[in-house]
């Protein structure tokens, strides 16, 4: 009796188990990524059109890719304040993120959350909450692959 | 120069790499895990010299996504080694980096300081 019980139990808890995968909304993948294709290319065709400018006015390439940076960061900063980069990024997805619009938008986004908190050990801090962690496993492994230089020139 | 729609494609398709692992993956994938695996993937392609081509053919589409700047990290440091040695990989990479790196500190602390998070 309580073997059968039990197995009836293990038939409902299978049958839950897919009705909940047949209704639980599966990501529309390919939309998904028409928006980060599109807004990625964008943001970066932004970039390329700053940098080309830059480029125009005798800058060399180094130093026109350097002011783009920091230009494209103010312009996520700013977005980011407004509150119009996070509307931008629902739908966007990794197209908002991977750019270094989306690092600074990470940046603005958590400082700004903890302001409570005071602007030394609150901004201050949570300022590096996401992008601290991507710092130190790019300056690591940058570090790593200078020293593997330094034994191979040695 | 390069072109625009150039620095389009290459830009768009770094960032569909980053929409896919994000919906194929069954794990919970976080806007800062997309970030650290791009800069991370971007310096270890460049230290193996795969990277600069692409720079060469998309030009903001490769610098502007984050493993751009993976990829300056690991040439200021493969620059500064041949210049100084074991002192460079040490500084290297920050001082390629420190343009950007000073300006999201700076403008992003500006911008926290001036606005508020919405709802």
């Amino acid at each position: 009796m309580e073997e059968q019980n039990l197995e009836l139990k293990n038939i409902e808890q299978k049958e839950y188990d897919d009705l909940v995968n047949k209704v639980k909304p599966k990501p529309p993948v390919l939309k998904n990524c028409i928006w980060a294709f599109v807004v990625g290319g964008l943001i970066c065709t932004l970039a390329q059109f700053i940098q080309n400018y830059f480029m125009g006015l005798g800058m060399s390439r180094q130093d026109a890719a350097s002011y783009t940076s920091i230009i494209m960061i103010f312009l996520a900063a700013l977005a980011t304040g407004l509150g119009v980069y996070d509307e931008l990024g629902k739908r966007a997805g990794a197209g908002s993120i991977v750019p270094i619009t989306g690092f600074a938008n990470a940046i603005v986004a958590s400082a700004m959350e903890f302001k409570r908190e005071g602007y030394i050990f609150g901004v201050g801090a949570r300022i590096f909450s996401v992008a601290g962690p991507t710092l130190v496993f790019g300056f690591a492994v940058a570090f790593f692959i200078g020293l593997l230089k330094v034994f191979i020139n040695s | 120069m390069v072109p625009w729609y150039s620095a389009f494609i290459v830009g768009g398709i770094l960032c569909l790499i980053g929409q896919l692992v994000m919906d194929l993956t069954k794990a919970q994938i976080t806007p800062g895990h997309i970030l650290v695996g791009y800069i991370t993937s971007g310096a270890i392609l460049s230290g193996l010299g795969l990277y600069q081509p692409l720079v060469e053919i998309g030009g903001a589409g490769a610098t502007i996504p984050l493993s751009g700047f993976g990829h300056l990290l690991t040439q200021g440091t493969l620059k500064a080694v041949e210049q100084k040695g074991l002192l460079g990989a040490f500084s290297g990479g920050i001082e390629a980096a420190a343009a950007g790196i000073t300006a999201a500190v700076i403008f992003g602390y500006i911008a926290a300081v001036i606005f508020n998070p919405k709802g």
